[in-house]
């Protein structure tokens, strides 16, 4: 009888659910897994700025964390069910990433975490993301733009991890061996989500005419934020000079490079577009936002922030 | 595609018949290339399907909260899980592919109201509380209805249904954990548990599927081996385990006649709404309407990015 036979009417998988009062070890991981930086040593290594490195992983982590949101706002509503569970995978890695960097942030230098109610049991990763104010966020305005068709999620995240991972492969160097070792875990987690997006911009590129042309408005649409994500904001510029950090306009070179390759390969033009400015001179980095973000924030915040000392 | 192209003789016909009724009788697995009767074949795409398009709506009521979940960890379980459940339907899908039918055809079953899903997908999710009754609840009651079809007959079924269950245990366990953690926060957490709990807890009896005195399919859908218990059987094991889990939640069942019965050594308990459950399956549940457009709008959108895919494959082909 091959050993796939079943004779009884109870076997092993009936018992799958019976174990739920019990917290025995064949669950990958208990309850109350809250740090996620539980085990690491997260000392700050002699020489460096600790206002600087907390304010320095703020704004990469700001970055994922809207951009996470964005695309996680696909989930259910990508064009085939592959592409929903692609998306869902790109916005999880942005959040772990989020994640790790928020805790490294409030580590470093535990003034930037709000100050919560009283009683109130939030994690410092969660105080930043669910108790400041959209102008203290300080993610690039590319990341918060509203959703808009496949073409504008494919352009989306192909800049956005182009971009990222040029800044990340250097990252991997930071005389913070936090930093750093979030950096050598993204690097690969980004190299997916490029290929994944250049994959589909030469394939939208190339395949039908009405894709073609959503996908050259699409890059036009996100082009003029483009060069924002290469500005030298004052704490990247400090953050670099200690080392800990890397200085974006080092690496548009090497990022133009790459997304040079994508273009030629789909045959698109690069775009004509003029680089959107700020206000008063400030854009995302220095705290100011499109309207896009507050937005966001109400609805990504109000559960938090209905119960300010509630257990989750 | 068809596997029976070429007209039988009537030996041949009665040998092949036989031969299926064999592997059914010993629990053998039927495969793909086997011969199998059409009211097989058709009960099996009509149930996988179903099963596929459940998963694949089932994604809504919990993606509902992924924008508002209270916590980073409580962000990422969620969207995990909701990734799960596309990864079910995927597999289903697959699943049913192997009998003849694809899943752009089932899809189209599906916007168009020809097939149906879980009714119970047609509730709305009102508080980040219904995110942990889903899991404790829902999928708990799927896992009850799934885990025997780990054995079904038909082998591309019950395979993909091993890998589900897992993964169901997991959410399930995840929602009883939010549960639990919420319970141990504020009195506002604790009311809506309860609150959660009373939505969902006569929506879960239901999944089980009308009383067996009202189930015209299950007869022979167990003499197939393609369904293993009937639906009372089911929602039966289902009470009697989530009694002494509500306990030690802390939560009352909102259910007046729940008593245990030392003589059936069971728990007696009340029957759900029938009538509010054949709206439901009406389409005139609570979202039925919401649950449809929103895949159907989905699927369109996507229109242009499939045909895109599919010109761009052609000319790599011919390039």
């Amino acid at each position: 009888m091959p050993d796939h036979v079943h004779t009884s009417a109870e076997d092993e998988h009936d018992s799958a659910y019976a174990g739920l009062l019990v917290n025995d070890a064949h669950w990958a991981f208990g309850t109350d897994f809250e740090d996620p930086l539980a085990g690491v040593d997260t000392t700050i290594p002699e020489g460096i700025d600790a206002p600087t490195l907390a304010a320095y992983a703020l704004m990469l982590g700001d970055d994922s964390l809207v951009m996470s949101h964005r695309i996680a706002e696909w989930t259910s509503n990508a064009p085939d069910l592959e592409d929903d569970i692609a998306l869902s995978n790109i916005a999880l890695d942005l959040l772990g990433q989020s994640r790790l960097l928020l805790a490294r942030a409030a580590k470093a230098d535990d003034s930037v975490v709000p100050a919560l109610p009283e009683g109130s049991p939030a994690p410092p990763e969660d105080a930043l993301a669910f108790f400041r104010e959209a102008h203290e966020f300080r993610n690039v305005r590319f990341a918060e733009v509203v959703n808009g068709d496949f073409a504008e999620a494919t352009v989306r995240v192909l800049l956005f991890s182009v971009w990222r991972l040029a800044v990340w492969e250097r990252l991997r160097a930071s005389t913070d061996h936090v930093l750093s070792a979030v950096a050598v875990k993204g690097v690969k987690e980004l190299t997916y989500h490029r290929d994944y997006a250049a994959r589909w911009f030469v394939t939208l590129a190339q395949g039908t005419e009405e894709s073609r042309s959503r996908l050259l408005a699409a890059l036009d649409e996100l082009w003029p934020l483009w060069p924002e994500l290469f500005d030298t904001h004052p704490v990247e510029a400090a953050a670099a000079a200690s080392g800990v950090g890397v200085d974006p306009a080092t690496v548009r070179e090497a990022a133009e490079a790459v997304l040079d390759q994508v273009l030629t390969a789909a045959d698109v033009p690069r775009p004509e577009v003029a680089r959107r400015s700020g206000v008063l001179g400030r854009t995302g980095r220095d705290g100011m936002h499109g309207e896009a973000l507050s937005r966001m924030l109400a609805e990504m915040q109000s559960v938090a922030r209905a119960h300010p000392r509630g257990q989750w | 595609m068809t596997l029976t192209e070429t007209p039988l003789d009537a030996g041949t016909q009665a040998d092949l018949e036989s031969h299926f009724e064999a592997t059914i009788a010993r629990n053998d697995r039927i495969e793909p290339r086997d011969w199998m009767p059409d009211g097989y074949r058709r009960t099996l795409v009509r149930q996988i399907a179903q099963h596929a398009h459940s998963e694949i709506i089932g994604m809504q009521p919990e993606g509902n909260w992924i924008s508002r979940a209270p916590s980073l960890r409580r962000k990422a379980i969620l969207l995990a899980k909701v990734q799960d459940e596309a990864g079910h339907g995927l597999y289903l899908y697959s699943a049913a592919e192997t009998l003849g039918v694809s899943r752009l055809e089932l899809t189209e079953m599906l916007i168009s109201g020809r097939q149906k899903y879980s009714s119970i997908f047609n509730y709305p999710t009102l508080s980040y509380a219904d995110v942990g009754s889903i899991g404790w609840l829902v999928d708990g009651a799927a896992i009850c209805n799934q885990v025997p079809l780990c054995r079904t007959s038909f082998g591309p079924y019950g395979r993909a249904m091993i890998r589900v269950c897992k993964e169901e245990s997991f959410h399930q366990r995840q929602g009883y954990e939010l549960l639990t953690t919420m319970m141990r926060g504020t009195d506002e957490q604790r009311a809506m548990v309860q609150e959660s709990v009373d939505r969902f807890w006569w929506p879960a009896l239901m999944m089980f599927g009308p009383p067996d005195a009202d189930s015209p399919n299950t007869a022979q859908s167990m003499a197939w081996g393609i369904k293993r218990n009937t639906n009372d059987e089911l929602r039966q094991k289902f009470v009697d385990m989530s009694v002494p889990q509500a306990e030690a939640l802390g939560v009352t069942l909102p259910d007046p006649d729940l008593a245990w019965n030392d003589e059936r050594a069971h728990y007696d308990f009340g029957q759900p709404d029938w009538d509010e459950f054949m709206q439901g399956v009406k389409g005139n549940g609570p979202c039925n309407a919401q649950r449809l457009a929103h895949r159907r709008r989905a699927h369109e959108d996507g229109a242009w990015v499939r045909a895109a895919a599919t010109a761009f494959a052609t000319k790599e082909a011919t390039a």
